[in-house]
C-alpha cells in the first residue's frame, strides 16, 4: 500500500527525523493560513500516488501567503496521470546545498531489508542504477540484528566524505530503519535528504510503502486507504483480487495464476482482457455477485469468461452464486463458462436449469468468449 | 522415489482444530498420508477424525515420531507455529497460511536456515507424490504416479496443468506448490536440483509467474546442472506495470520481472517455453522422445 508524502513525513517526525516545517491543506484557503504560519517562502506540493507530479505542474514555489493560496488553488482538483489532486502539502521552502538518496527498500532475493544510499539525490534512484550504478551504496540488513552503527557510520562517510556530517547522515539512517520496522515498510526512502545551506539535514521528500500482508497489523494506516481505485477497494472489502484493465473480455477466475493465464489466452487468441479477477478459495453466491458487478463497472466490456478449476472451490458453489448474480443484474453481453473438478456434475445441472451450457476445456472456452466479445461489439 | 514427501512421510497438522485444518487433515489421511499428529495449544488430549491432538509440536513430536508438519494456523500466529515447528527439529515444514508479513518471513527464512530444516511456502498448496503421501490441500483425484515432477509458484494454474498431463498418461513424481509470496523457504533451484537427483523424475514442468527473478535464476541453473528435460510456462504475460496479481510476488516494478524477461531467459537455456498449459503435455513427451497422441 501506499501512502502519502505527508503520512510519510508524519512517520519520519514521530523517529525524529527533521522535515520541512508545514502542513497538509485540503482548500486554497488552508493553504494560506499554513503558508503565514509557517512564514517565507513555502512550496506547495501535490499529495498524488504517482511519480513525476513536479513535470506535471503539481509543486509550485510561493513567496507569499496570498501566491501559496494560489498555487493551491491550481493544484487542487488538478489531474495528474489520471489521479485528481485532493491535498496539497504546504511546507517551508529550503536552501539546497546538497541533495542526496536514503533509502530501505524489502530485497526479496536476499530476504532481508537493504540499505541504498547515493550522493546523487533529487533523481529517481533507478535512473542512478542505470546511468551511475558506483554512486548506490548498498548495505543489507540481518533481519534478526538490526542496522549496525558502523555500517550506517561508514555509509555516511561514503556519502559525505567527512566523519562529522557521517554521524548526522548514520544517525537519520538508524532512524529511518527504526521506522521502516515498526511500520512493517516494503519502502521507505527520503530523496531528496538535502544538506541546507545553514548545514542541517532535512528530509525534503518522504515516500514510504506498506507491505500489503502486514495491513491487518496496520489497521489506523489502512484506514483512510486512497492507492487504489473505488472499485479495487470494494473489491478488496469483498475479499476479491481485482485489477481493472480496459479489454473486451472480463474474467472471473479461481486462483491467482489461473486468472492471469485466463489473460494471457484472452489475448492469444485474439481478444483484450478487461480486468484480472481472482475469487479466492471459497466462492459464495454474495462473492460471486460483487464481482460480476465490478467487472460490468468496466465500460468496454463485450463478453464476461467465468474459469472454474474446482479444488478447494467448489464448483456447484460457484454455480449457485452464478446464477443468483444473473437473476438479480441480467447480463446483456455474452457469458462463457468453463468448469472442471470438485462437483462439476452438480454445477452443470444448476446452469442448464438457468440455461447456462458450461464448458470443460479452458482454450475453447476463451477462444468461444474472445469470439462472442467479437460478435456483440 | 520422488521428493520430500513420500510413504516414510510422518506428518503434523499444526491448526488441526481449525475450519481448514480439521478439513484437509481428514482428506489427507483419506488419500493414506501417515497423519500421525495434530497441534492446537489448549486442545491437546482431544481429537479430530480419530488423529490426536497435542498442546504443541514438540509433545507431538515425542510421542509420534513425526517428521514433518503442515500449517493452517492463522496469519497473525503463523510465525510462531513455523518457530515452534523448526525448533522441534522437523525436517521439512509446509505453510499453507497466506498472508504472512514480509518482515516475519525475512526473519524465519534465515532462522531456519541456520538450523538447516527446510520450509516451502507460505501461501502454498502443498505437495503431493502420487500413490504416496499428500501433504497440502490440492484435489487428489487429478495426480497419477509416475516421471514427471512439477514444480510451480501457483495454485489453481498448477492443478490445470497436472490434469492435463494426467488425461496425457503423464503421471507425476512429485508435485510442490513453492508459493506465491515474495519470500518463500524453497525456491525453483531447490526443487530442480531434488528433481534431478530424484531417479523417478524424467522430466520437470516448471510454472512461473511474473515479479522477482525466480525463474531467470532458475534458467541458469537449469543450463549449468541439469541434464533432464524441463518444460515451462509463465503467467502475466498481459499483466500490467505495478499492479499486484493476486499473489503478493506477482507484480512487475521497474520493468523487471516481466513474462517476456523470463519466457527470454528460460528459451536461451534450452528449456521448452509453453504459449498455453494445454501445449505442456506434447513437448514432455517429444523431450522425452515419446509418441505423440
Amino acid at each position: 500500500m501506499k501512502i502519502h508524502e505527508y503520512q510519510a513525513k508524519e512517520i519520519f517526525k514521530e523517529f525524529g527525523i527533521k522535515t520541512p516545517r508545514g502542513r497538509v491543506a485540503s482548500t486554497p484557503e488552508e493553504a494560506e493560513a499554513v503558508a503565514k504560519e509557517v512564514g517565507g517562502p513555502v512550496a506547495v506540493k501535490a499529495q498524488v500516488h504517482v511519480g513525476g507530479r513536479g513535470k506535471a505542474g503539481g509543486i509550485k514555489v510561493a513567496q507569499t501567503p496570498a501566491e501559496a493560496k494560489e498555487a493551491a488553488a491550481q493544484i487542487l482538483g488538478m489531474d495528474i496521470k489520471g489521479l485528481t489532486v485532493k491535498k496539497v502539502l504546504v511546507e517551508e521552502a529550503s536552501r539546497i546545498a546538497k541533495e542526496y538518496y536514503l533509502g530501505f527498500v524489502a530485497d526479496r532475493a536476499a530476504k532481508a531489508v537493504t540499505l541504498m544510499a547515493s550522493s546523487e539525490g533529487g533523481v529517481e534512484i533507478e535512473e542512478v542504477a542505470r546511468t551511475n550504478p558506483d554512486a548506490i551504496v548498498k548495505v543489507t540488513v540481518d533481519p534478526h540484528l538490526g542496522l549496525h552503527g558502523f555500517q550506517a557510520f561508514a555509509v555516511g562517510k561514503k556519502l559525505t566524505g567527512d566523519a562529522k556530517k557521517a554521524r548526522a547522515v548514520a544517525d537519520v539512517l538508524s532512524r529511518i530503519y527504526k521506522a521502516f520496522v515498526a511500520y512493517d515498510c516494503s519502502l521507505a526512502e527520503i530523496n531528496p535528504f538535502v544538506e541546507a545551506e545553514d548545514g542541517g539535514f532535512v528530509a525534503l521528500d518522504a515516500k514510504i510503502n506498506i507491505d500489503d500482508n502486514a495491513l491487518f497489523r496496520r489497521a489506523r494506516l489502512a484506514e483512510g486507504r486512497d492507492d487504489l481505485a473505488e472499485t479495487e477497494l470494494r473489491a478488496k472489502a469483498a475479499d476479491l483480487s481485482y485489477v481493472p484493465m480496459t479489454g473486451n473480455v472480463a474474467c472471473i477466475v479461481n486462483g491467482a495464476g489461473l486468472a492471469m493465464t485466463t489473460m494471457d489466452l484472452v489475448k492469444l487468441y485474439g481478444g483484450e482482457p478487461a480486468n484480472f479477477l481472482d475469487v479466492g478459495g471459497s466462492s459464495s453466491p454474495e462473492k460471486i455477485l460483487t464481482a460480476m458487478d465490478i467487472i460490468m463497472s468496466s465500460p468496454g466490456v463485450k463478453a464476461v469468461l467465468v474459469n472454474i478449476f474446482g479444488g478447494i472451490t467448489r464448483c456447484d458453489d460457484v454455480a449457485t452464486g452464478l446464477v443468483a448474480a444473473l437473476e438479480k443484474h441480467p447480463l446483456d453481453v455474452p457469458l462463457v463458462v468453463r468448469l472442471t473438478g470438485t462437483n462439476e456434475e452438480e454445477a452443470r445441472e444448476i446452469l442448464k436449469k438457468a440455461g447456462i451450457e458450461a464448458g470443460s476445456d479452458m482454450d475453447e472456452a476463451v477462444k468461444a468468449a474472445v469470439e462472442a466479445a467479437r460478435g456483440s461489439a | 522415489m520422488s521428493i520430500l514427501v513420500d510413504e516414510n512421510t510422518k506428518l503434523i497438522v499444526q491448526g488441526i482444530t481449525g475450519r481448514d485444518g480439521s478439513f484437509h487433515a481428514a482428506r489427507m489421511k483419506e488419500y493414506g498420508t501417515k497423519v500421525v499428529a495434530g497441534v492446537t495449544p489448549g486442545k491437546g488430549g482431544s481429537s479430530v477424525d480419530d488423529i490426536p491432538v497435542f498442546d504443541a509440536v514438540a509433545e507431538a513430536t515425542e510421542a509420534t515420531g513425526a517428521n514433518t508438519s503442515i500449517i493452517f494456523v492463522p496469519v497473525a500466529f503463523a510465525a510462531d507455529a513455523v518457530y515452534e515447528a523448526v525448533d522441534a527439529g522437523l525436517a521439512l515444514v509446509v505453510i499453507i497460511t497466506e498472508g504472512i508479513p514480509v518482515a516475519d518471513m525475512n526473519k524465519i527464512y534465515h532462522h531456519a536456515a541456520e538450523r538447516g530444516a527446510r520450509f516451502v511456502g507460505p501461501n502454498s498448496p502443498g505437495l503431493i507424490s502420487p500413490g504416496k503421501a499428500k501433504v497440502g490441500i490440492m484435489p487428489a483425484r487429478i495426480h497419477e504416479p509416475g516421471g514427471v515432477g512439477v514444480v510451480s509458484r501457483s495454485g489453481t494454474l498448477t492443478y490445470e496443468v497436472v490434469y492435463s498431463l494426467t488425461r496425457a498418461d503423464l503421471g507425476q513424481s512429485t508435485c510442490l506448490g513453492i508459493g506465491g509470496d515474495p519470500v518463500i523457504g524453497t525456491g525453483f533451484i531447490d526443487c530442480l536440483g531434488m528433481f534431478e537427483a530424484d531417479a523417478e523424475t524424467r522430466a520437470v514442468v516448471l510454472i512461473g509467474e511474473i515479479g522477482g527473478d525466480d525463474e531467470e535464476r532458475a534458467a541458469e541453473y537449469i543450463k549449468a546442472a541439469m541434464s533432464k528435460p524441463v518444460v515451462s510456462f509463465i503467467a502475466g504475460r498481459t499483466a500490467p506495470p505495478g499492479k499486484r496479481m493476486g499473489h503478493a510476488g506477482a507484480i512487475i516494478s521497474g520493468g523487471a520481472g516481466t513474462a517476456e524477461g523470463k519466457r527470454e531467459a528460460l528459451t536461451a537455456a534450452g528449456v521448452g517455453v509453453a504459449d498455453t498449459p494445454s501445449a505442456i503435455p506434447a513437448m514432455v513427451k517429444e523431450a522425452l522422445g515419446l509418441p505423440a497422441d
